[in-house]
């Protein structure tokens, strides 16, 4: 796979449809397991890394799952290619940042990963446009299940699937809904919606996941406990509480609109002036511009550009998105500079007025 | 939700400490969490004290073993309190090696002991020699470290022969 194809176009769960998809952009499930005849991977020497590599990336690339993977070996790769992958959600931050041979098999569509020597030996995931955790459940347990006859997992009648950090023992399972919550973040009301989650054990990260900040008013919410509740249960949990939280924004949005829409239409709007003619423009600033156009969007105030648009600049007008397109190494006020016009750019032609 | 020990606020921090075997969950408030947090990291003297003081009564030569510790994973070598510090495990073994001590940890984390969900359609029964394996191959690490060629050509006969049973015990491929 060439990665500089990939700058071209965006992963399929961007594409901005799917239940609840005004709310919820994405529906994640990843398993992680580990083969019973290798030491785990933090304990593995670099040979024994690349043998667990050799093993894994062989039964991947033959995989007969219901789209094709593509396996790159992450580690050959350039940081700033390791980088586009993670702004891409393809592979985790501690997967770029790792040492040794390591890898990930991707489907054309970028909603399927399978990361070889992550934190464990195999961590697999299913992401999918909107609220659409029961799909993504069956694609995850189907490719779960051919990778089983292929390899031999490290499993406990008592413990379940064995994982390198206890926290992720027994299923393995990390069940994870991104929401754009920017009327509950407006409001403040958002400070309730963490303490209920707390309360329930489920965590919340932002767009990132771990320990990444909460940019864009992006919220994942997913569950802490893995062993002890069936893969069903624990997705039930996420259900119910994405359902709670979906009637919560959407209220707090009617009543902003309600009260006051000539401001909303006004902020929104100058968010959107802003980024159709700024020449240069934080990552930052972006960002909580783009979710102010999202949700105004949504609510019908402005028409001037489509949800999958908003949803693909939120990723491609991250650092390494800007200087793969680019073709070069771009330092922090240059980035600026180039966001800013690929943000004009963008806007200028996916406007449905002009382009009509 | 559970309160705060300390004060009647709600916890929002979990912590769970592992001390010398033993494990602690505390349950607190933003603001007292801050306030253990930061008298938990400051006074290392203190620990060093106490732990000194202990040397000084016990035989600081036999001390040094730590009688009540765990033997570390004859597997992968790794002992409880790395682990502790790492945070990582070594191996699956591990968790048959420290089940005592990893089941304390996980019932403060997951607060259940017994997995339900999922289970592999294939049982690992040849769990066994998949743990042979990852002991052969780090003493075959060990043997090629030390030059002890010798030895090192038997254990890698050895790990063939584990290995061809795996093979012909696995129903796949």
């Amino acid at each position: 796979m060439n990665l500089d194809v990939l700058t071209q176009r965006s992963g399929e769960w961007l594409r901005g449809t799917g239940p609840e998809a005004d709310i919820v952009i994405s529906s994640r499930i990843r398993l992680a397991r580990n083969l019973a005849e290798f030491p785990f991977v933090n304990r593995a020497s670099d040979t024994v890394r690349a043998q667990i590599e050799d093993f894994l990336r062989e039964r991947i690339e033959k995989l007969q799952g219901r789209r094709p993977l593509t396996y790159l070996r992450t580690s050959d790769l350039e940081p700033l290619d390791r980088q586009f992958l993670v702004e891409r959600q393809l592979i985790s931050r501690e997967h770029a940042e790792d040492h040794g041979q390591c890898g990930v098999g991707v489907s054309s569509e970028e909603n399927v990963s399978l990361m070889v020597n992550e934190e464990d030996h195999l961590r697999m995931q299913v992401l999918r446009s909107g609220m659409d955790l029961d799909a993504a459940w069956a694609e995850i347990n189907e490719i779960d299940d051919l990778m089983e006859q292929e390899v031999a997992y490290a499993f406990d009648s008592q413990f379940g699937y064995l994982t390198a950090c206890p926290t992720n023992v027994g299923t393995g399972i990390r069940v994870s809904v991104m929401l754009h919550l920017p009327a509950l973040v407006a409001t403040k009301e958002i400070q309730k919606v963490f303490q209920a989650l707390q309360k329930i054990g489920l965590a919340v990260r932002g767009l990132y996941g771990e320990g990444s900040q909460a940019m864009g008013d992006f919220y994942q919410i997913s569950n802490q406990v893995t062993l002890g509740k069936s893969e069903i249960d624990i997705m039930k949990s996420i259900k119910d509480v994405v359902a709670q939280i979906l009637g919560y924004e959407r209220r707090v949005r009617t009543a902003l609109v309600k009260e006051n829409r000539q401001a909303l239409h006004d902020q929104v709007s100058r968010a959107f002036g802003i980024l159709q003619n700024a020449q240069t423009i934080s990552s930052e600033e972006t960002m909580h511009l783009l979710s102010s156009v999202r949700m105004g969007v949504n609510l019908g105030l402005i028409d001037d550009v489509e949800i999958p648009t908003v949803n693909e600049l939120f990723i491609q007008t991250q650092p390494a998105h800007l200087q793969k397109l680019r073709h070069q190494k771009l330092e922090s006020a240059e980035r600026n500079i180039a966001r800013a016009a690929y943000i004009r750019q963008r806007l200028a032609e996916n406007n449905p007025h002009t382009s009509a | 939700m559970k309160k705060c020990e300390h004060c009647s606020k709600p916890a929002v921090l979990h912590i769970t400490e592992l001390q010398d075997g033993s494990v602690e969950a505390h349950h607190l408030c933003e603001s007292c969490a801050k306030e253990y947090l930061t008298q938990n990291s400051e006074p290392e003297s203190v620990e060093v004290e106490s732990s000194l003081s202990i040397d000084e009564s016990d035989d600081s030569e036999t001390s040094e073993a730590a009688p009540q510790e765990q033997p570390p994973c004859p597997n992968c070598g790794i002992t409880f309190k790395e682990f502790r510090s790492l945070g990582r495990l070594g191996c699956a073994h591990d968790y048959s090696h420290f089940r005592e001590e990893l089941t304390r940890l996980i019932e403060n984390i997951h607060s259940e002991v017994q997995h339900v969900g999922k289970v592999p359609k294939r049982q690992p029964d040849a769990s066994r020699q998949q743990f042979d394996l990852i002991r052969l191959k780090l003493q075959l690490k060990e043997a090629i470290d030390e030059e002890n060629y010798e030895k090192a050509a038997g254990l890698r006969d050895q790990i063939r022969q584990v290995e061809l049973e795996l093979r012909s015990s696995s129903p796949a491929t």
